[in-house]
């Protein structure tokens, strides 16, 4: 069992949570994730690791709830526990001093950002970052990302903080200025990292993307989470999560991560109609842990 | 207590049937197709022994299990003393009872099977391991003294379960490191609930759990902790590798990435680990099968039990598709039958070359080739040749690479001193299964490639002896 020793929302549906998970908070490296399985009928999902603390022995992850299991998770409060965490998995971001640094957060995609962000900061990069979200309220991490970066843009769909529009339009601005950008990380949703992509490879800007599959172990045991970058078959979860964008296949991964569509619309509607069952299993955990006496009946 | 027949009596009395669900009902539910047999039926099973002075079946058996002995006790009724015997050299003997390639192993070489049909020593086996599990009276040995040494076994297969339950009982405070959520290896994620149920596996883990073996799961070697990191800041001893050899390959056919292609690792681990196939209770979900079109490609135990789980979540049609003939099929004879008796078509002597796919990037058919067999090559295999202009589509949904699997690298990647060949197995000698590197042993799957369970258990054993041996001594 790993203990949630923090949670709260960053913004609607997107929930910050401290796990205690000391192993991990030690060796993890920008970039990397863990899977978790919330209670024993639980599936295995991938969350980037986005802090640790190490003296605490905990890690810090970010949850944007779309579907069953990561709305449950963020029904979750400090004092409840999550059956299994397992990690730090896949390849560290590469960092190096590569010189200016642009980093597009679009969505939860920021949370996912940010590790790399810092690493990259203290590798002694010049750091400019884009983060984009729908609305203000759904703009996470802006205070932490503003700390680690030497100029922060702001770009939102409706206008209603920064600068209207898309982050593409913040790199194309960047790139007509004349911005000599040495490397670019761009984490989000898929058509925003393809248009990212779009955008860098006339101008040969190296450019990084972590891609999102669908996953079961996360440690190359199944090839579920296969990608295929420069026409090759790779493995996401111990070949990267992070890939060069100029190669990576992003239709296919689109497709892909449709598969299970329908199983994840019933598995949703169901658990809306009645989280309670879910939500009592992981409660009934923690008190049978703390009162061994009651029994798998008892609720 | 029984006497022995006479040798004549005794050849007289035909092997006694394995009990089976039937092969309509069992197709669609995942209960187990086996039922074990009762005591009167084992009896007279093992009354069939003709008790040869240098038992062949013995030889035959990779680990050496006291077959002519167990066999002896079980005619006297001493089921609970017979399970204590085969405990003596096989630690998980209602596994093994289940999933052993007997054909090839103890039955192969009984002498009976000469004549008439081999004593049946999987099925009695299993008979009194489920006996000794049922009266809950499992004999556990007793443990040695606190030694004050710390092992490490990194993997929870049957080669991590043999040896931790060897080197516990000598006295070793004894910790298992399991990457899954779940205890057990391919015994859990990849055999499935009908031809092992996982409760059996369960017990076992229970049973080295009340001996006093420490089980730890979420834990990734190589990637939570390394092994340097064991020895230098955790302070262990010794650590045992059997990572197993679970890596998928795929063919590198065009169209490998279209929905509904599933490595059979992926497929089995959400059916089995994931429980897939109880969709009302467990959130893991797997592509739909029911009604539709499902083929495996690949002839051995995995390619079963990936077909015949398919069928079980409603496949119209189930295919093997594998490029030599059945003679050739490297599954255990059982399965093969099981499967053709539950309906599993058979589409030996072919081979696929692409996938085809449609504009939203779901598989609609595969494109096979027919094959014929050449001459033999130097394995002693004859080796498959594509039929020119042989080429057919068939239509299907989803289709199952199941051949064959790699070594897991995490290990080995994160610890360069300990050397591998170059298919990536880890090197350690035969006898001691020591690596090159100082306290490590490794063995199982990792070290043979994919082989077997009781293969698998053996080489713990021996690691275990080597371990403790060098823990005793020091010597290196
Ligand atoms: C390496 C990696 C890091 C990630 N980091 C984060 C993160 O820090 N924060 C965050 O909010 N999300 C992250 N994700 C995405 C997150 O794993 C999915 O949103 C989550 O699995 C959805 O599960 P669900 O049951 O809530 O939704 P579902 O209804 O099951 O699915 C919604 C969509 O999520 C995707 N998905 C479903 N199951 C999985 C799975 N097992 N693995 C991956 N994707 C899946 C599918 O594309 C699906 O269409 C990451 C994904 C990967 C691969
Ligand atoms: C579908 C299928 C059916 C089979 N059927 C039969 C059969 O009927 N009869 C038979 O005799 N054999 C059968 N086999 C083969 C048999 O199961 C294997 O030979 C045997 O399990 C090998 O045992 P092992 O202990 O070496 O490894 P495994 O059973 O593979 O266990 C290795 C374990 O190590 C874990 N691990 C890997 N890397 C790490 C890491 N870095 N850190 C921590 N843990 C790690 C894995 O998660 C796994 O749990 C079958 C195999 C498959 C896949
Ligand atoms: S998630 Fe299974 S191989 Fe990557």
């Amino acid at each position: 069992m790993f203990p949630i020793r923090q949670a709260r929302f960053l913004a609607p549906e997107i929930k910050l949570f401290k796990i205690e998970a000391p192993r991990i908070a030690r060796r993890r490296q920008a970039g990397q994730f863990v899977i978790v399985r919330i209670h024993e009928h639980g599936e295995r999902i991938p969350l980037t690791i986005a802090d640790s603390d190490v003296d605490q022995g905990t890690i810090t992850i970010v949850v944007q709830g779309i579907g069953k299991t990561t709305k449950l998770l963020n029904m979750l409060e400090t004092g409840d526990a999550i059956q299994d965490v397992v990690g730090p998995l896949g390849e560290p971001s590469e960092v190096d001093q590569f010189g200016t640094v642009v980093v597009i957060g679009g969505g939860v995609g920021t949370a996912i950002a940010f590790p790399t962000a810092v690493a990259m900061k203290q590798a002694g990069n010049r750091v400019l970052s884009i983060i984009g979200a729908k609305s203000k309220e759904l703009l996470i991490l802006e205070d932490e990302m503003r700390a680690t970066s030497d100029e922060l843009f702001i770009m939102t769909d409706d206008g209603s903080a920064g600068t209207h529009g898309f982050v593409t339009q913040k790199l194309e601005d960047l790139i007509q200025q004349g911005e000599q950008i040495d490397r670019v990380l761009a984490i989000g949703p898929i058509p925003m990292m393809q248009a990212v992509a779009n955008v860098t490879r006339p101008h040969n800007i190296k450019t990084i993307v972590s891609l999102n599959p669908i996953m079961v172990d996360g440690t190359g045991m199944c090839g579920g989470c296969r990608v295929t970058v420069g026409s090759q078959t790779r493995f996401a979860c111990v070949d990267g999560p992070e890939f060069d964008a100029h190669d990576v296949d992003f239709k296919i991964l689109a497709q892909r991560n449709t598969l299970y569509h329908s199983s994840e619309q019933t598995a949703f509607e169901s658990f809306v109609s009645d989280p309670s069952k879910d939500i009592d299993q992981i409660r009934h955990c923690r008190l049978q842990q703390r009162h061994p006496e009651v029994g798998p009946q008892a609720s | 207590m029984t006497e022995r027949l006479p040798p004549k009596e005794r050849t007289k009395i035909p092997r006694q049937a394995m009990p089976e669900q039937d092969p309509h009902e069992r197709a669609h539910n995942f209960a187990e197709v086996n039922r074990g047999l009762e005591i009167l039926v084992a009896e007279k099973e093992a009354q069939r022994c003709l008790a040869c002075n240098d038992p062949k079946c013995v030889h035959g058996c990779p680990v050496g299990v006291k077959i002519r002995e167990f066999v002896d006790l079980v005619i006297e009724g001493e089921y609970l003393k017979a399970a204590a015997k085969i405990r003596e050299d096989n630690v998980l003997p209602a596994v093994t009872g289940r999933v052993c390639p007997q054909e090839n192993q103890c039955e192969g070489s009984c002498i009976l099977g000469k004549r008439f049909s081999p004593l049946a020593i999987g099925h009695l086996e299993r008979f009194v391991a489920d006996y000794e599990q049922a009266t809950g009276q499992v004999g556990l040995p007793e443990r040695a003294p606190a030694t004050g040494k710390k092992v490490a076994i990194v993997g929870s297969g049957p080669a991590g379960l043999s040896c931790a339950g060897d080197l516990v009982l000598k006295g070793h405070d004894v910790t298992v490191f399991e990457a899954l959520h779940e205890i057990g290896g391919v015994l859990v994620y990849g055999i499935p609930e009908f031809r092992l149920p996982k409760e059996i596996v369960r017990n076992e883990v229970d049973n080295l759990r009340k001996m006093g073996v420490d089980f730890q799961t979420n834990v990734v070697i190589g990637k939570t902790v390394t092994i340097d990191e064991l020895f230098d800041e955790e302070g262990y001893d010794a650590v045992f590798i059997a990572t197993g050899a679970g890596l998928p390959k795929f063919m590198n056919l065009p169209g490998e990435h279209l929905g509904g292609v599933y490595s059979a690792n992926e497929f089995l681990t959400r059916v089995n680990l994931m429980k897939a196939y109880d969709p009302d209770h467990y959130d893991s979900p797997i592509y739909y099968c029911r009604d539709r079109n499902v083929a495996v490609i690949g002839g051995g135990n995995t390619a079963m039990d990936s077909i015949r789980s398919a069928l079980r979540l409603g496949a119209k049609n189930a295919y093997i598709i594998y490029r030599r003939g059945e003679e050739e099929m490297p599954a255990r004879r059982e399965e093969v039958h099981h499967a053709r008796d539950e309906g599993v078509q058979f589409l030996n002597l072919h081979n696929p070359v692409e996938f085809l796919g449609n504009d939203d990037g779901y598989l609609t058919a595969v494109k096979l080739i027919k094959m014929e067999l050449g001459p033999e090559d130097e394995s002693g295999r004859r080796s498959p040749i594509p039929i020119e202009s042989s080429e057919f589509d068939l239509p299907l949904d989803v289709a199952i690479i199941a051949i064959g699997t790699g070594a897991n690298p995490l290990v080995q990647s994160t610890t360069p001193d300990v050397k591998t060949n170059k298919w990536g197995y880890i090197v350690a000698d035969d006898q001691t299964l020591r690596t090159t590197k100082r306290g490590v042993f490794a063995g199982g799957d990792i070290v043979s490639g994919s082989a077997t369970v009781i293969l698998a258990m053996g080489a713990g054993r021996t690691a275990a002896r080597s371990i403790h041996e060098y823990l005793t001594t020091g010597e290196w």
